[in-house]
């Protein structure tokens, strides 16, 4: 079974010491939510495991399947099965999204290329799934795309790029209920005994949707609790505080 | 949608074609060819030399005469890039590499054939062209023109060519755009130019199919002086294209063309150039059209390597109606200066120009864009537009602006836009993040920059544009 195993890790930006200690394990098959209050590192962790240069690890280690990634670049990590759908995607001007995709599926899967023309097909049907019409694909990437746009273009890139290991940072944020459920739907046919997913968040919003098994909680760059469901619900009645004063 | 599939598509098979072709460096050089050279330096006795070994008639050679005049009285520019580099006592202003000029590629030396087949040219002339020229060094060494054509009147074949067979023609145009007196390097061509090409396209044809000519300078320390004039008559379409590679050496070469275009009333030309020089040489060509009344012209331009280069495509709007456009692409690679723009002059009512520069500095690359729009009294409603984008790669790397406007006439209407962007961590770890390596990362964000003007030019350019860029960034290894 895939394995994403996650041990003291320590990482800082410009000196700044972000994550101080977090550890956990995850399978191929699980649903994992990582909640916190603001500024707890939620989003930094996110992309210190895609290994975002600005990031430095200080300490610890990120291994998939026995593999250490703490070493390796962002492209090897995407290679390895890392997808993080990021909570402001970036905008690139100019470079297409069909075509960046196109690019980016042949990277990741040099072994099962598929014919342009049934690529684009697919990108066609995966763009109606997430409620997207066919003119984004010859669109640049995220280049004035609104909010909720963006984030449905991260579920659409999901999709056409098959991860192992899903890390979906405030995916909920910019979309409204009716794009939420529709989101929220693909992420769960997406989802597969294959398939591990850690949803990143500060509201219990999107985790009606989606119900994790396991529910970690980030306070100031610490994995301070664990758990089931359960917390996440409390955390929805109560916010951080009790936590925190735990 | 389904068109766009089809273009994409094309493209992939293109770029395959091209691949398979030779993606091996064009720095390669071959052994001295040359079998006559007129050796180091440049004085009258020189210009008597070249003018005799090509056998031209006497007004020829008076006007070589006549521009090295003008080339000794004016000084080196001193209001753009460092020049003191280029070696004038040191450097050959003339090296034939054989004897025979063909029409029959089979007969072209070995050696040089290769070169040429390396660099893609005969497969290219088979597939897109309507015709084509080979100069290697100082001379063509092979011209061909597609028998429907030359059925037509067309007449396609290098300038020295063109002098012997005919001079009257030549003689209409030579010089006339671009007088020796206009700058020191066109006085240079003017007195030592040789090959280039001459087209002329009649009245009323119109060609639909390219027309090329690939420069090849070989020789180390050596001058590249071609002089070429196209001329599309009355009514008539003509694109033609240049390619030019030279072989990287420790010492500079000196590359000073003269291109002349003529577009006479109702007529269309487009002249396109691919330079990819090596890093040692000095490119400084002057190139300009003359527009007439509702006729149209197109600059498309890129311009890879070199050590500095100082081009500015310039087109004069003589006639009512007359239109310019000019696209350009310059990629300043490390150790590189571009001062590249281009200049419209509008002379007669309702012209327009369009100009559009794009510029990408890599490291300490350095891209400058300096350009001149003037609108005369008289030339009313002109209309122009002029857009200059840059993209940085390093920190170090730097693009400089300058444009300038001289316009006389009241109901004219301009305008300016400029933008400099910066490759940044951000959008590389974001595309590297989906898989792509560092270097297709940047190499996806520097075509996407260039995405629009890439739309507007002939598909086998772009497609050249982007295998070379591509090249270009690869070799730098990692960038950001």
């Amino acid at each position: 079974m895939t394995t994403l195993e996650v041990k003291n890790l320590a990482a800082s930006i410009n000196g700044k010491q972000i994550l101080k200690d977090v550890s956990f394990t995850m399978h191929g098959g699980e649903i994992h939510a990582l909640m916190g209050p603001n500024g707890a590192g939620k989003s930094t962790l996110g992309y210190v495991l895609i290994g975002h240069p600005d990031y430095v690890v200080t300490h610890g280690s990120i291994k998939l399947d026995g593999v250490e990634l703490v070493d390796k670049l962002p492209e090897e990590r995407a290679k390895a099965g890392l997808f993080l759908a990021y909570q402001t995607p970036v905008a690139v001007q100019g470079v297409k999204l069909s075509t960046f995709l196109r690019m980016a599926y042949n990277q990741l899967h040099p072994d099962s290329k598929m014919k342009i023309q049934d690529f684009y097909d697919e990108l066609k049907r995966n763009l109606n799934k997430v409620g997207l019409d066919e003119t984004f694909m010859s669109r640049s990437v995220n280049e004035g795309f609104s909010g909720g746009e963006r984030k449905r273009v991260e579920i659409l890139q999901m999709m056409m790029l098959k991860p192992r290991f899903v890390i979906l940072d405030e995916i909920d944020s910019g979309l409204d209920v009716d794009a939420l459920k529709m989101v929220a739907e693909e992420i769960k046919k997406y989802f597969s005994d294959q398939v591990g997913f850690l949803i990143i968040t500060h509201y219990q919003r999107i985790l009606k949707n989606i119900e994790p098994g396991f529910v970690h909680i980030l306070v100031d760059g610490k994995v301070v609790m664990e758990g089931g469901n359960d917390i996440s619900l409390r955390i929805e009645e109560d916010g951080y505080d009790w936590i925190r004063g735990a | 949608m389904v068109v766009e599939y089809s273009r994409e598509e094309e493209l992939e098979r293109l770029v395959h074609e091209l691949k398979t072709v030779k993606t091996s460096d064009w720095e390669f050089h071959d052994k001295d060819n040359s079998v006559y050279s007129t050796g180091k330096g440049l004085n009258k006795k020189v210009v008597e030399e070249i003018s005799e070994i090509k056998k031209e008639p006497d007004w020829m050679r008076r006007l070589r005469l006549k521009a090295l005049e003008i080339f000794e009285s004016k000084p080196v520019p001193t209001w753009g890039p460092d020049l003191s580099g280029i070696d004038w006592e040191n450097t050959s202003y003339y090296n034939r590499p054989d004897e025979r000029k063909t029409n029959n590629w089979d007969e072209v030396p070995d050696q040089i054939k290769d070169t040429f087949t390396k660099l893609g040219i005969p497969e290219m002339e088979q597939k897109y062209l309507a015709g084509s020229v080979a100069q290697y060094d100082s001379e063509g060494v092979y011209h061909n023109l597609k028998k429907v054509w030359e059925d037509k009147g067309v007449v396609f074949m290098d300038l020295d060519s063109a002098v012997q067979k005919y001079p009257d023609l030549v003689k209409d145009y030579y010089c006339r755009a671009v007088p020796a007196s206009d700058n020191k390097f066109a006085a240079l061509n003017g007195a030592v130019w040789s090959g280039g090409s001459f087209l002329y396209v009649p009245k009323g044809v119109q060609i639909d199919m390219p027309l090329q000519t690939y420069f090849r300078m070989n020789g180390e320390s050596t001058g590249q002086f071609e002089h070429t004039i196209v001329v599309a008559d009355e009514g008539s379409k003509v694109h033609y294209i240049e390619g030019c590679t030279a072989p990287r050496y420790e010492k500079n070469s000196l590359h000073s063309a003269i291109v002349e275009i003529y577009v006479k009333k109702n007529a269309k030309a487009r002249y396109t150039s691919v330079q990819n020089w090596s890093k040692s040489v000095y490119n400084m060509p002057t190139k300009r059209s003359w527009v007439d009344e509702n006729a149209n012209m197109e600059w498309v331009g890129g311009s890879l390597g070199s050590k500095v280069t100082m081009l500015y495509p310039s087109s004069y709007l003589r006639g009512p109606r007359a239109t310019a456009s000019n696209l350009n692409i310059s990629l300043a690679g490390p150790g590189t200066v571009k001062d590249t723009g281009a200049k419209a002059i509008h002379l007669a009512p309702y012209t327009q120009s369009k100009i559009v520069a794009k510029s990408i500095s890599i490291e300490d690359g350095k891209a400058i864009y300096r350009g001149l729009l003037r609108v005369n009294k008289g030339a009313t409603d002109a209309k122009s537009r002029v857009q200059c984008d840059a993209l940085l790669i390093n920190d170090e790397s730097a693009s400089l602006t300058f444009p300038h406007d001289e316009i006389y006439d009241p109901t004219a209407t301009f305008s300016h836009e400029a933008s400099v962007g910066r490759i940044g961590t951000e959008e590389l770890t974001y595309l590297r993040s989906r898989g792509l390596t560092e270097d297709e990362a940047s190499s996806m964000i520097v075509l996407g920059f260039l995405d629009d003007v890439m739309r507007e030019i002939p598909m086998e350019f772009a497609v050249e544009m982007n295998r070379l860029i591509k090249l270009e960034m690869n070799k730098l290894g990692a960038v950001g």
